[in-house]
């Protein structure tokens, strides 16, 4: 039986064409079903991507009908699909999955949310023994890449940054509150980070009331006039501010006078503007931490320059997950052939002994048995060495890589 | 023969001290190793002690080096609690060195032997002393969380910009550990030293008793400090200043009360 991957993605399709083949949960559980007719099946299916992996004893006729099945999805013919759609197939489609599974083939490399689509993706499928050691072994080796490396820290814009660093002071963000001061677009955009993360919105403080208005009733918080800032740091979490005020915004002594009944929780803020809206003096003031726009860029660049570290890493454990892969399924196709050869020595063995059996007639049932473990022994231990042979010969056959690709 | 379980213990915690170094300097593989270390170690320092508890004929534990290797196995297993996961690998840089140091020192002071010979068959000694041995091993701990904590909060106030690649757990939750952890400390502490005062009349007020009795009121303090008043960064240094008060109470002040 083959592993075989037909799939497209952000990688050779743009959006117009990614958006016709993408299905929900359950469409992809129907196609999956559908596929696994003679074999089995699984189809992932993200805004970035939507590939099936098949196993199959007829290599041909499976990748006929995935593409078929796409082209169906996008409702041209499959030779106009063609340009858009990858194959690879056993090892090249395991390390693809693995490497999909730690976010290395994310449009965004390293995000979190591509393993809980494979779980989807699988518990949703229809695999049998091939592919579902295929996507265990993805799931493992999606989170061993976020446990090992620091992959999934590596924010790539400032607002990202922001988000990642309010992650690192406060842990989870579920019910954390965020006040946004000046409805600019940069930091609107760091704010919808935030609500992402589970935070949530409280007030939004603006110059002129009915941009604030408008961003509040988009995102979900209450406006309030800039000029009563003072009362919503009482409670809030997170300050993200981006007016395009000529001074500053906010004082030291305005945030000093709310710290008495914020009982030493930290205060997160985060000022995107130029000229700057927060005075650099808050930061000096217990349990407040004030990043503005080039501490963010120097977070991003500083990830940026680590990012090359932890890609290398992370691609090795989706490369050795591959080879663990490979070799399990080189021991799987010559499980038949051991099979076989286990038989015919038995068969050996018997035989030869049923001939000895008229000299062997003067020994006692226990010497009997001696005899035949020490024969099962011998042939066992004879055996031992041609079947390590016949695994290495399978898993280095296996091993080539590059044929693994079929095009695309 | 049983005494030789010392020495996987002793092998695995200093191995895990050393991947927990190297892990600092490349985080990876070796943080796995550092957390295998730990775990066998601390069940091979469970199985000696289970030997030890066994050929005892009372508290097994009533020297000083024995209470040192007792201390040690609670520290270690207090650290186990959330040192398995990758987030908290730097608390273990600080705590299996210590760990590794002490259960060493307790060996070469007889403390890993197993021996039939025991002082302590009275009840309300061995809570007192037990009680008081876990409420230090979790101050100790919390010292290891509250200088993660003040290393963060520094990281964050310079705005170091490579904090993410740190990997540290968030500044909040070391916050909530650290004054989770002494707050059960301190509760064990108060339970323990209930019977240590029944006992006073019988021998007065030593200097670890009274260094004990400090260190109540100093993490009494931590806690209204952090709870009450919102001093989160001084009740974190205060901890520290209570970590040490422990160490020299359970290495110096200690032999001086068991004698």
């Amino acid at each position: 039986m083959t592993l075989l991957l037909v799939g497209t993605s952000h990688r050779l399709a743009p959006v117009e064409i990614r958006e016709r083949v993408a299905v929900d949960p359950d469409g992809a559980t129907a196609l999956g079903s559908r596929l696994a007719a003679d074999g089995e099946a699984v189809c992932l299916s993200t805004c970035n991507r939507t590939e099936i992996y098949l196993a199959a004893d007829d290599q041909g006729e499976a990748d006929r009908r995935a593409t078929e099945a796409l082209s169906e999805l996008a409702g041209v013919e499959a030779a106009e699909l063609e340009p858009y759609l990858y194959r690879l197939r056993d090892e090249a489609a395991a390390v693809h999955l693995f490497r999909v599974a730690a976010g290395l083939d994310s449009l965004v490399p390293g995000e979190g949310e591509i393993l809980g689509q494979v779980r989807t993706a699988y518990e949703g499928g229809a695999p049998g023994p091939l592919l579902d050691r295929l996507f265990s072994h993805a799931l493992h080796a999606g989170k061993k890449v976020r446990t090992d490396t620091a992959i999934a820290e590596s924010p790539g814009t400032t607002s990202s940054a922001a988000a990642a660093l309010a992650a690192q002071v406060f842990g989870d963000l579920d019910g954390s509150r965020i006040v946004i001061v000046g409805a600019g677009k940069i930091g609107t955009l760091a704010a919808r980070r935030l609500l992402k993360r589970g935070a949530r919105l409280t007030f939004v403080a603006n110059r002129t009331a009915t941009r604030g208005e408008q961003l509040a009733e988009n995102l979900g918080g209450t406006p309030i006039p800039l000029e009563r800032i003072g009362e919503a740091l009482a409670t809030a979490d997170i300050l993200v501010s981006s007016t395009s005020a000529p001074d500053l915004v906010l004082r030291r002594d305005d945030v000093a006078a709310a710290l008495p009944v914020r009982k030493g929780r930290p205060f997160l803020l985060i000022d995107l503007a130029v000229p700057r809206d927060l005075d650099p003096a808050i930061n000096d003031l217990a349990d407040c931490y004030l990043y503005d726009i080039d501490d963010l860029e120097a977070v991003v660049q500083e990830t940026l320059a680590g990012r090359e570290e932890e890609f290398a890493k992370a691609e090795a454990i989706a490369v050795a997950e591959g080879e663990r892969f490979s070799d399990w399924l080189a021991t799987r196709d010559v499980v038949p052939a051991i099979r076989s050869v286990r038989e015919q020595a038995e068969a050996i063995r018997r035989g030869e002994l049923a001939k000895a059996s008229s000299r062997l007639a003067g020994l006692s049932e226990r010497e009997r048995e001696a005899v035949d473990s020490l024969t099962s022994r011998i042939v066992n231990k004879l055996l031992h060495e041609p079947i390590l042979q016949l695994k290495e010969a399978a898993a280095t056959e296996n091993r080539r890589g590059p044929e693994n690709r079929v095009e695309g | 023969m049983a005494e030789l379980l010392v020495w996987p213990a002793l092998l695995a915690y200093g191995e895990a001290a050393v991947a927990y170094a190297g892990n600092a300097r490349r985080p990876g593989s070796l943080g796995l190793l550092a957390t295998w270390g730990v775990r066998l170690g601390w069940l091979a320092q469970t199985a000696l002690l289970v030997v030890q508890a066994e050929r005892a004929d009372g508290f097994p534990w009533s020297t000083w080096a024995g209470s040192l290797n007792l201390f040690v196995w609670l520290v270690v297993g207090a650290y186990l609690i959330w040192g398995c996961s990758p987030r908290f690998r730097l608390l273990g840089l600080a705590v299996m060195p210590v760990a590794a140091g002490l259960l060493g020192l307790s060996y070469a002071a007889g403390g890993t032997t197993s021996s039939t010979h025991t002082a302590w068959h009275d009840v309300l000694l061995v809570v007192h002393v037990a009680f008081v041995l876990v409420a230090f091993a979790g101050f100790t701990v919390a010292g290891g969380l509250a200088g993660l904590e003040l290393w963060q909060e520094r990281l964050l106030k310079r705005r170091r910009a490579g904090i993410l690649r740190l990997r540290l757990p968030s500044l909040v939750a070391l916050d909530r550990l650290t004054v989770g952890t002494i707050a059960v400390s301190l509760a064990a502490l108060t339970i323990g030293l209930v019977p240590g005062f029944v006992r006073i009349t019988d021998r007065g007020l030593d200097a670890l008793m009274a260094g004990t009795l400090m260190a109540w009121l100093l993490y009494a303090a931590i806690l209204y400090l952090r709870v009450g008043a919102g001093r989160r960064a001084t009740a974190a240094r205060l901890a520290l200043v209570g970590l040490a008060a422990v160490l020299v109470l359970q290495l110096g002040l200690l032999a001086t009360h068991v004698a």
